[in-house]
């Protein structure tokens, strides 16, 4: 095990940079989640730590050693691809054992050490079985396998789940998350889906447009987004956010939407401020069904059983709300939406950033 | 529309011949004629005339009466016949050895990304799409025994003191048939196996980069337990020509010298055709199936295996 750092490192495929200097420090142990929106930058940053892609500045360790220069093999690293990139011809226990026998291993200790990997992932009935006759779960858990054989320093996944279906995912989920307790590997995890990154992470790294724009822990960053795009890329439904000024600094301080909707601040308002534009976020499950809130009208109530989800128009701003008390609500039907001052968030309006 | 149909069907009962035509069965057995009458006509007849032919006394103008195998046991004791079986045997495998070697090569340096990839592929195409006549022609010229190009720099370089007769002894000529077969043939190799290549996905490379493979492991572990399928039909198709090549050798050397690089087409053209012994030259011809067949249940068997090792849904 290992801790690895990536230090000022930026990517260029010929004129266009992609990643525009990225500093992220992960701890020997730890599950380090990168999750940003397609074309962020994260899987190449991910090659770029396995030795796939060259570095074009900057500096990436393991341990103690910066890997730059050194191929993917010496680097002492698993990696698990989207598509499994399992050996089509190879049988799942010689694809376990492919690594092994590179390395002219012993067969009797690649033999043990497939049994130990193939035992953790419940893959021993399917040892003589080719990659086409298993399931897509199955074949996801043979290339966790095939990175386990290694007893590797660090562990990278390049979105392992995206190719299975909803519910496979959430199993998965659990049983790498498990796997991570039980092995405690450096684990690197590369994914476009929050959940899993909220769900899996020890930290996670948002990253947008080849930049990092917030690491913290899951909960760190749904309670304090350091800007407008962590805050609605984290949490699902995502955040509302709603554009306005703010008003009444003085007094009890709120900011008064386009619509003409006046909502509550709290102690968020920064001094000093009134008139200023800004904009406003509140998540979801932050509204209450209060007699005293913000007037809206329901457009669309979705039940999902455990919650109900209302879309609101509130002054012309559409609005998602999440209840978990069952009310009878049915579109068109006025009603008011009261956000809580205290877990309310508000950006400036044209950095983005936190207020 | 319903209703209409109905009531015709209540009036009159349909026809047998309208049922037989409704017949899924019937329809496809309809639609596979076309395709049935051609290959009947133009592969099958040929072949059956072919072997009936063999079975003969027929010479040109001369209708022949059945003789039972007495055209194959006349060519068991002909020295000349087991000759052309020789020079076929030798010519097929050496030259489909190299071809799949230097075709493999071939494919794959071209499957990296090289400078000017897509100009190099049609290049490399250009031997195949040559008339063979054509190219048979420019080999014949240079082998020529006096101005050979070969012989020509070969002596301006100093290597040699006098022209190599490259066609006029047994041994030469063989090695140059083959060598201009080899030119001919391996573009298809090439650029089939090329193709082939571009199926196996690059990420199986990347995950046996991670596992620690060199080239060399990738290529032995990777790539060529992928290719077999294609190489078994390339090879197959490869094996199958070469073996019946008729028109290089006849544009080069017409099976000479002394029968050296007599094939058994070519013997068999040159018995049935030009000698006008139709019997025996169909025999000849019907000796080549056995060797035929086995070379297609060689594949055959060898597809089989990796069909159920591969399948084609790995992702």
């Amino acid at each position: 095990m290992a801790s690895v750092g990536i230090r000022d490192v930026r990517k260029s495929f010929g004129p266009v940079e992609i990643i525009h200097g990225v500093d992220i420090s992960i701890e020997d142990g730890e599950f380090v989640i990168l999750v940003g929106p397609s074309g962020c930058g994260k899987s190449t940053l991910l090659r770029m730590i396995a030795g796939l892609e060259k570095i074009t500045s900057g500096e990436i360790s393991i341990g103690e050693r910066v890997v730059n220069q050194m191929p993917p093999k010496e680097r002492d690293i698993a990696m698990v691809f989207q598509n499994y990139a399992l050996y089509p011809h190879m049988t799942v226990s010689e694809n376990m054992a492919f690594s092994l026998r590179l390395r002219r291993t012993e067969n009797a200790i690649v033999t043990e050490r497939v049994h130990i990997a193939a035992e953790i992932l419940g893959l021993m009935p399917l040892l003589d079985r080719f990659p086409r006759q298993l399931s897509g779960g199955q074949r996801q858990r043979v290339a966790m396998g095939r990175a386990i054989v290694r007893d590797p320093q660090v562990f990278l996944f390049d979105e392992p789940l995206s190719n299975l279906d909803a519910k496979l995912r959430v199993q998965m989920r659990t049983e790498i998350k498990e796997l991570h307790q039980r092995l405690r590997t450096t684990t690197v995890y590369v994914t476009h889906d929050q959940i899993e990154a909220m769900t899996m992470a020890d930290k996670i790294v948002v990253m947008h447009d080849g930049i990092v724009e917030q690491i913290g822990a899951p909960l760190e960053l749904y309670d304090n987004p350091a800007n407008r795009f962590v805050a609605g890329f984290i949490g699902s439904p995502a955040m509302n956010f709603m554009s306005g000024h703010i008003t009444g600094v003085n007094g009890s301080a709120s900011l008064r939407t386009e619509g003409g909707i006046d909502l509550p601040l709290g102690a968020k308002a920064p001094d000093a401020s009134d008139g200023r534009p800004a904009v406003y976020g509140v998540r979801p499950e932050h509204f209450v069904l209060s007699g005293e809130g913000a007037e809206a009208s329901v457009v669309v109530v979705e039940p999902t059983g455990s919650e109900i989800q209302v879309v609101a128009d509130m002054g012309g701003d559409h609005v998602v709300a999440v209840f978990r008390e069952r009310h009878d609500l049915k579109p068109g039907q006025k009603i008011h939406l009261q956000p809580n001052p205290e877990l309310v968030h508000l950006f400036d309006s044209d950095s983005g950033q936190r207020l | 529309m319903i209703d209409a149909a109905a009531n015709e069907n209540a009036v009159a009962p349909v026809s047998f011949w309208t049922r037989l035509n409704e017949n899924r069965t019937v329809l496809g057995l309809w639609f596979m004629l076309p395709a049935a009458a051609f290959l009947l006509l133009f592969l099958a007849y040929p072949l059956g005339l072919g072997i009936w032919l063999s079975l003969t006394d027929a010479r040109i103008g001369r209708a022949g009466e059945f003789i039972g195998i007495e055209n194959f046991t006349w060519l068991w004791g002909d020295a000349v016949f087991w000759l052309s079986v020789f020079n076929t045997l030798l010519y097929t495998i050496v030259a489909s050895v190299i071809k799949f070697a230097i075709g493999l090569y071939l494919a794959l340096l071209l499957n990296n990304n090289i400078a000017f990839k897509a100009f190099i592929r049609a290049i490399v195409l250009l031997p195949f799409i040559v008339p063979t006549v054509l190219s048979a022609i420019a080999f014949w010229w240079i082998f020529d025994s006096q101005f050979s190009i070969i012989s020509w720099a070969l002596i301006e370089l100093g290597i040699i003191e006098q022209n190599i007769d490259f066609l006029g002894t047994p041994n030469n000529a063989r090695a140059s048939v083959i060598f201009a077969n080899i030119w001919r043939g391996v573009p298809f190799v090439a650029i089939t196996l090329l193709a082939g290549l571009q199926t196996v996905p690059q990420s199986l490379y990347e995950a046996a980069t991670i596992d620690g493979a060199s080239k060399w492991a990738m290529f032995r572990h990777i790539t060529y337990p992928l290719l077999t399928p294609i190489i078994a039909v390339v090879m197959t198709f490869s094996v199958l020509f070469t073996f019946t090549d008729f028109q290089l050798i006849y544009a080069m050397t017409r099976g000479g010298p002394v029968n050296a690089t007599h094939l058994m087409a070519t013997l068999s053209y040159q018995r049935a055709i030009l000698g006008g012994n139709l019997g025996e030259g169909a025999a000849i011809s019907t000796a080549m199936i056995p060797f035929l067949l086995s070379a297609i249940m060689f594949s055959w068997f060898g597809l089989q295996r990796r069909k159920w090792q591969q399948g084609e849904s790995d992702d």
